[in-house]
């Protein structure tokens, strides 16, 4: 998991409708809060950064 | 013949200490002391010699120790392209690296501060050589303030004017004044970042500096001055907290972002002013007429 660029997508119950599946894991969360701890595990875990793209997903990125 | 040996005395004494006096400057560029300080003293009574040699020599019609100087360039051109090497490994151990410019700068300012010490025990045996001892330690008097004032460069408070700049969020973006410096989606760094983040802001004097600042090599030398005298709280895998400079594209003032380790923005912005600005980010288009007239 060296290459940079998007690596997953984390979406609320709530804003699971925003995304269709493709290529880019998508990970499903029951609301905001437990969104905000994933993303927090997962940008450790990857070394990549968390962003908000205000429509309820967060998605993380390597730079 | 021993007062050529006099001579040569007096020319290296002043190369060497020529090399002392501009080596104090060299804390930014070198962390390895003393080590490195050994080295560039080395290096320093070694082009001493050389230039002090000189006059002598062609005294004594030994033309073939003339051209020891020119090998001894090719020495010191050497020396250049270790230095880089050398930063450019370090470089990828670096969390806040200086990037290849400012390595690039060290590098070259590595090499002319020993064509610095050549030149002024060439000029003080010279004039030792013609005048006498009076006239060689006022020489090297000279010599001592000529080099100080060669090697100091400028800065980027010369060019800009630096303040302090407030740190605010819009959404998810992390903004610094009206210059937007990241998306940060993770709200407890957003908290953190507010708390404990500082910025600065660079307003470019005029159209020179404007352009200066807009290089990116320039930035990188700027955040990695700040990250090295204040401290960073980056860390391994946590990229929210990477210190960033961030241009206004209409204005072309810049903002710099950081979360130091000693949260004191007078010495951040004092840390800012005292960057280098480096040789090959210059740019002056005011030197031109086409950048004059596109200037007003």
């Amino acid at each position: 998991m060296d290459e940079t660029g998007l690596q997953l997508v984390i979406a609320t119950e709530k804003s699971k409708t925003k995304i269709l599946p493709g290529g880019t894991p998508v990970f499903l969360t029951a609301d905001e809060d437990e969104q905000q701890k994933l993303a927090t595990t997962l940008s450790r875990i990857l070394k990549a950064g968390v962003h908000d793209l205000e429509n309820g997903l967060l998605v993380l990125v390597k730079h | 013949m021993e007062s050529y040996i006099e001579i040569i005395l007096l020319g290296i004494i002043a190369g060497f200490v020529t090399r002392i006096i501009i080596l104090k400057t060299d804390y930014r560029f070198y962390p390895g002391y003393p080590h490195g300080y050994v080295t560039h003293l080395s290096l320093g009574f070694i082009a001493a010699s050389i230039g002090a040699v000189a006059v002598p020599a062609l005294v004594n019609k030994d033309f073939a120790a003339v051209t020891f100087l020119s090998m001894a360039a090719q020495q010191f051109r050497d020396i250049r392209n270790i230095e880089r090497e050398t930063l450019n490994k370090l470089e990828a151990n670096e969390l806040v690296g200086r990037g290849q410019d400012y390595i690039e700068g060290i590098a070259s300012v590595f090499e002319s501060r020993n064509y610095l010490v050549m030149l002024a025990s060439l000029l003080v045996s010279t004039i030792t050589y013609l005048t006498g001892y009076v006239g060689g330690i006022i020489s090297s008097l000279i010599a001592f303030f000529l080099a100080n004032r060669l090697m100091k460069g400028e800065t980027i408070q010369d060019i800009a004017i630096v303040q302090e700049a407030q740190l605010s969020f819009d959404g998810a973006f992390l903004k610094a004044d009206e210059i937007i410096i990241m998306n940060i989606g993770l709200s407890k760094s957003r908290e953190k970042i507010l708390k404990e983040g500082l910025a600065v802001r660079i307003i470019p004097k005029n159209d020179n500096a404007r352009l200066t600042l807009h290089d990116v090599g320039q930035r990188q030398a700027i955040i990695h001055t700040a990250a090295v005298l204040l401290g960073t709280k980056k860390e391994i895998g946590e990229i929210e907290w990477t210190p960033l400079a961030r241009k206004n594209i209409d204005t072309g003032d810049i903002c710099i972002f950081i979360i130091p380790n000693e949260p004191d923005i007078e010495c951040l912005i004092e840390a800012v002013k005292k960057a280098p600005v480096l040789e090959s980010a210059k740019r002056k288009p005011l030197s031109t007429s086409i950048g004059r007239r596109a200037a007003d």
